[in-house]
């Protein structure tokens, strides 16, 4: 039983590493992956390891080389599309959303489209309003596509190695500001179910659903929550379609107060979904509106204090939590 | 710089207040700690004093006209002539009466029933709470965002409360959480006030109500079975009760003092709530008597009542017996460490209870002074919170009228009331013989969730043996 202490985007590489070895099918692809060992540095190593016919470097055109994965998919091949970043998938977004989410269901089953297509997605540092957007409802809102976004290195590593397997389009958001975590991890093999939140701090007061950066973020907050004598739940859905509604009900009943925190916008975010699927089925269990933490409703900026302002932050959070404990 | 002066919460309990007088004028200029008016609340005639300075510039309740706390009552202004029109308008808008919002307990679910505060004696069912003031008209939290402009994040554009003031629709509002728990309680929701926005009733209330022992539930008929739960007495309606139909013969309606509806509220609560039984005995007070004789005799100046004796002497017992000095909390037995004893006094208005603290540490003369001074001021309806609230058990004297015999009404959260009828002269069985010799009889009523029958008997065994030999209040 022995672990490992290894980096987020390290564990993202061992992911794919281990499933390419398992199952010859799989190959990956995208801009830079290959010779310069990835943009991130996310596939350190696999061409070596690899060869070129499944570590495969493109050329800048998300539309062709997505249009060319899932046409690999559909003959046999498991293929995993990189983009350098999820902006760029919005060049290929016809592709995704036209193509791969669809040919199972219009060719009556006869083409399923098993792909991933992953790559670091939301704000970074400074990175400005076209390479900061949130593309996380804009995917789970098809269906025929599953959407996952991990927040530990641990949920990474396994989740990816679920959606590798899985037999559907999946698309994996991870997020730039993780890549450089370190997190012990399990030295043998494990996967993470696609499907299932986790409770990942237990609490008594109110219900934060927070997924990728902003999970870790109140992960790091707990002490200014306590100094406020705030007792937290934080729910990570870790998946965001197909949504894990029962881990979220049973979280409602037991705090009786949501505050839903997302990085994206707030019209049509994830956070509106899943305050809908709470107030379907939790309704008898609130004792205050569900409160929703979200970006500002602008582009976000390149000038470093109003990409912070436009953010969520950890007072925000407890500003909000404050609010459903009627105690503002 | 012009601002709305609100009827303030004087105490933890007031839900409306009453301007008595005005003790400025408009135009006048006050300062801070200068009283502006005498407001009477459910229990006295209290002092509000300012807190800023300015120029009075407008009065926006008559004296007499009974508003909820946090209605605008007046306009104060740095100067004493600037324009005041925006905030006539203000007032105008916060005007008819905006629902009062006591607070209920400000406990977290998890820590129970929230039954950390001390007990508000008589009136009361909800606990009070430390809040004073209203909460302030702007959204708190746009004070505190992080950074600047797009208000966005918080909930106050779009979903969450208004204003604090309830819409004044009549509807009462409530949190479906809040409405679950009062159903499983058996709870009677419709008649409480909310502690949230626009008077919303949540989960805290609901707590607050079940610690404070709130009637549950009735049935909507008349003649309908009483929730489970509620004492087996006729049901009471929450509402008012309907006046009965034919040709009335000729009456006047009366309006109820704030005093008399808290009595009347508190009254039926106990009623319905605390399971009541009675226990009395007849005592000997030949010696109880001849010892109050020759403390007068050795200390002529100082006048103490039968009634004194007989506070510290149950003051004695309950050390005794200290399942009588306790309080029934859902879900635990809460013990006294100390014996603070209510004594009941009538005033103009109605029954109030003022509270001797710590009677085990305290002799005759001092409990005698206290209580006379306690007395005096409930009749200037001058007491204070502190003075009324709390209390461990009650005693309640109708000996000075000639009543023989009668049972108090325990005043929740306590667990217990002791009646003392009058001193009555008739024969009595000494030996064989039949003479004639002094008795009163005591009653005990008891929350039969605390004290059980024996212990009750055993309490009233001890009190009267400690009134038959007084020197046992040495021991």
């Amino acid at each position: 039983m022995g672990t490992q202490t290894i980096f987020f985007r390290e564990a993202l590489n061992q992911a794919m590493v281990e499933e390419m070895e398992r199952d010859p099918a799989v190959f990956l692809m995208g801009e830079e992956v290959g010779q310069y060992n990835g943009a991130y540095k996310v596939s350190l190593n696999m061409l070596d390891r690899f060869g070129p016919r499944r570590v495969v470097d493109t050329p800048i055109s998300e539309n062709g080389f997505t249009g060319i994965a899932i046409g690999a998919a559909m003959t046999g091949l498991r293929p995993i599309v990189e983009f350098m970043s999820f902006n760029f998938a919005l060049v290929a977004f016809d592709q995704i959303v036209s193509n791969a989410a669809k040919t199972l269901y219009m060719s009556g089953g006869q083409f399923p489209i098993p792909m991933v297509l992953r790559g670091p997605g939301g704000p970074a540092a400074q990175v400005a309003a076209q390479h900061s957007n949130v593309v996380d409802s804009l995917f789970a809102y098809f269906p025929g596509l599953k959407v996952v976004s991990p927040s530990t290195a641990y949920d990474a590593k396994g989740l990816l190695k679920s959606a590798i397997r899985d037999n559907n389009p999946v698309v994996f958001i991870e997020n730039e500001m993780l890549y450089g975590l370190k997190e012990e991890l399990p030295e043998e093999e494990y996967t993470v179910p696609i499907g299932e939140a986790e409770v990942k701090v237990q609490g008594s007061d109110v219900t934060v659903i927070a997924y990728s950066r902003m999970a870790h973020m109140i992960q790091g907050a707990l002490e200014e929550f306590a100094k406020e004598n705030i007792s937290v739940e934080l729910v990570d859905p870790r998946t965001i379609r197909p949504l894990d509604v029962d881990t979220i009900a049973a979280s409602v009943a037991k705090t009786h107060r949501v505050v839903i925190l997302e990085e994206g916008h707030r019209f049509c975010g994830v956070g509106a979904q899943i305050a809908d699927d709470i107030y379907s089925r939790c309704f008898d269990d609130l004792d205050a509106p569900i409160v929703r933490v979200t970006h500002t409703d602008n582009p976000l900026p390149y000038a470093k204090n109003i990409e912070a302002a436009s953010l969520p932050s950890p007072a925000q959070v407890i500003q909000a939590a404050k609010q459903v404990l009627y105690r503002l | 710089m012009a601002m709305l002066l609100s009827m303030p919460s004087l105490s933890p309990t007031m839900e409306t207040g009453v301007i008595t007088t005005w003790r400025k004028s408009v135009g006048d200029h006050i300062d801070v700690g200068e009283v502006l008016a005498e407001i009477e609340t459910d229990k006295a005639v209290m002092d509000y004093e300012m807190a800023d300075e300015g120029f009075i510039r407008a009065f926006l309740v008559e004296p007499g006209q009974e508003v909820p706390v946090g209605t605008p009552i007046a306009i104060l202004s740095e100067t004493a002539d600037e324009d005041i029109s925006e905030t006539e308008q203000q007032a105008k808008s916060q005007a008819p009466a905006a629902a009062p919002q006591p607070k209920a307990q400000d406990q977290p679910p998890a820590a129970g029933n929230g039954s950390g505060q001390p007990p508000a004696a008589p009136a009361a069912p909800q606990q009070p709470a430390p809040a004073p003031a209203q909460p302030p008209a702007t959204p708190p939290q746009q004070a505190q965002q992080a950074a600047a402009p797009p208000q966005a994040q918080q909930a106050p554009a779009p979903s969450a409360a208004p204003a604090p003031a309830a819409p004044g629709d009549g509807r009462v509002r409530i949190s479906p959480f809040a409405r679950k728990l009062a159903e499983q309680q058996g709870l009677n929701w419709q008649s409480l006030q909310g502690s949230g926005p626009g008077g919303r009733i949540v989960a805290r209330d609901i707590e607050g109500a079940i610690a404070g022992g709130a009637p549950p539930a009735q049935a909507p008929a008349p003649q309908a079975q009483p929730a489970s739960g509620a004492a087996p007495q006729a049901p009471a309606p929450a509402r008012a009760a309907q006046p009965p139909s034919g040709p009335l013969p000729p009456f006047e309606d009366l309006p109820l003092s704030m005093m008399r509806k808290v009595i009347a509220r508190t009254m039926t609560q106990s009623k319905q709530t605390v399971p009541h039984f009675q226990t009395s005995r007849k005592v000997r007070v030949e010696a109880f008597l001849e010892l109050r004789e020759q403390l007068k005799a050795q200390f002529p100046d100082v006048r103490i009542s039968i009634n004194d004796m007989l506070i510290k002497a149950c003051a004695v017992a309950l050390r005794k017996h200290p399942v009588i000095n306790s309080q029934f909390l859902d879900d635990r037995i809460r013990r006294f460490n100390t014996v603070d004893v209510a004594v009941a006094v009538n005033t103009d208005d109605g029954l109030i209870t003022p509270v001797v603290r710590n009677v085990e540490q305290k002799g005759f003369a001092q409990i005698a002074t206290e209580v006379r001074a306690l007395a005096e001021k409930a009749r200037e309806r001058k007491l204070t919170p502190e003075e009324y609230q709390g209390g461990t058990f009650t005693i309640s004297n109708m000996g000075m009228f000639g009543v023989t015999e009668f049972n108090a009404i325990i005043n929740p959260p306590q667990a217990a009331i002791l009646a003392v009828a009058g001193v009555m002269r008739e024969p009595v069985v000494q030996g064989d013989d039949i003479v004639p010799g002094q008795t009163m009889m005591i009653t005990l009523s008891s929350d039969h969730r605390v004290i059980d029958g024996v212990a009750a008997a055993e309490f009233l065994a001890t009190l009267s043996s400690i009134i038959e030999t007084p020197l046992a209040m040495l021991m």
